[in-house]
């Protein structure tokens, strides 16, 4: 069994595949890197395209990732892929976008600006009463 | 007969809003069960990273990454706060806004600015009542929450700390413990805690490609990504289970109001008859 190396493919979303492989090939950044069993211990980031596992049995399971990270270890491979496109200027995009979000919640803020105050006020006095409430039970025992 | 009329219009109304509750709780109750599953589905990536992460921290760097520094003093601290789209589920939100309220009072009586970053569109609602900064905000994961909906807000609050507007960085969610309890959880992101798994045995490295310094990075960054995922799911299934509940026990008052109306409702029903009967054999014994 000395020729066969655990493989694992995961996304922060799914498990994609897990079991042994004769030889996983993947999209290295700084090039396709072909892992056989016993290889050293290397991080790397990924490109986006295909990971190929070959099974024991020679079969080959084909696998498309938009890119992660590569971690391997003598008896392991493990590739953790994006499920999202990932490049800098979209994640910019992704943060602005986020960022309007929230001055729009502020934007909102001026209508009904009374009440809002009334609301707020209302749950700190409430906290406060649940913190009395706490200061009284121990004073109780 | 009006008073029963009226009763019996009670009744029709309130059997009316059981329908709906106990619609709702059963949705609820067949949704927690894939919240959960997607919470398992997540958990091998959360793990692995952990694991790389530790090997890291111990493999000799050059110099230790931003992320991972205490920071001697604490000018401002940030929140990623966690809380559903949609209401109907019991204290859920609440009871975490409760508490979100008391560390903000603790730390601005510290002379210490708040930030938050908020995810759900109950939170939106609750905190732009507030007078708390909100640097980011998303809205509308839906059912299945997907990585892309919240690396926007996550990239802000991690540039924020990069660039030292943010001191602290903590997360609070709903920890999902079993479908009767949901606990209000704030956890602190950044610093890191340092990792509590022993130091490895013997020492080794990796071959880094490119360097170790960014892949530290991209490596901490994903995994702090993922640690925010994994607490919207959870969020998700505390909201489903905290829902079922609510809702299950919104049916339980709806059948006590019911019984209780029909038991008026009987009751000035025999009322009237026994006024009619006195009513007639009065009239015949006048006769």
């Amino acid at each position: 069994m000395a020729s066969t190396i655990h493989c694992d493919i995961v996304s922060a979303e799914a498990e994609i595949f897990s079991g042994v492989a004769a030889m996983v090939i993947v999209p290295g950044e700084e090039g396709d890197l072909g892992i056989a069993p016993r290889h050293a211990p290397l991080l790397t980031r990924l490109r986006p395209g295909q990971v190929r596992v070959i099974l024991p049995d020679g079969e080959e399971e084909f696998y498309y990732i938009s890119g992660g990270l590569l971690e391997i270890q003598p008896h392991v491979v493990s590739v953790l892929s994006d499920t999202a496109q990932r490049a800098g200027d979209l994640d910019e995009a992704a943060a602005l976008k986020a960022k309007e979000e929230a001055e729009r919640a502020i934007s909102d803020r001026s209508a009904g600006m009374e009440v809002a105050q009334a609301q707020a006020q209302l749950a700190q006095a409430m906290a406060q009463l649940a913190a009395l409430e706490r200061f009284r039970k121990q004073i109780k025992r | 007969m009006s008073g029963s009329k009226e009763i019996v219009g009670k009744i029709k109304s309130v059997q009316n809003t059981r329908k709906v509750t106990r619609a709702l709780e059963m949705v609820s109750a067949s949704k927690i069960r894939k919240a959960q599953d997607m919470m398992q589905a997540s958990r091998p990536y959360a793990r692995m990273i952990r694991q790389v992460i530790g090997h890291l921290a111990h493999a000799n760097l050059e110099r230790p990454h931003p992320f991972t520094v205490e920071r001697s003093e604490v000018k401002r601290v940030g929140y990623i706060v966690i809380a559903t789209d949609r209401g109907l589920c019991g204290g859920l939100n609440n009871n975490m806004f409760r508490r979100l309220l008391g560390e903000f009072r603790g730390w601005q009586e510290k002379g210490v600015e708040v930030t938050t970053v908020i995810v759900g569109r109950k939170a939106a609602q609750f905190f732009r009542r507030l007078k708390v900064n909100i640097s980011a905000a998303t809205q509308d994961l839906g059912e299945r929450p997907r990585i892309e909906d919240l690396i926007g807000s996550i990239k802000v609050v991690l540039d924020d700390f990069r660039e030292e507007r943010l001191d602290r960085l903590f997360i609070s969610y709903n920890h999902f413990v079993n479908t009767m309890t949901q606990r209000a959880t704030i956890d602190q992101l950044l610093p890191l805690p340092p990792s509590e798994e022993d130091a490895l045995k013997q020492y080794w490295d990796y071959i880094y490609e490119p360097s170790s310094d960014a892949l530290l990075d991209e490596f901490l960054v994903r995994y702090l990504e993922s640690v925010v995922y994994q607490a919207a799911l959870e969020n998700l299934a505390s909201e489903h289970a905290a829902r079922m509940v609510a809702m299950k026990s919104a049916s339980d008052n709806a059948n006590n109001l019911i019984d209780e109306l029909k038991l008026v409702y009987n009751k000035a029903r025999q009322a009237a008859i026994t006024q009619e009967i006195s009513e007639i054999v009065g009239g015949a014994a006048a006769v």
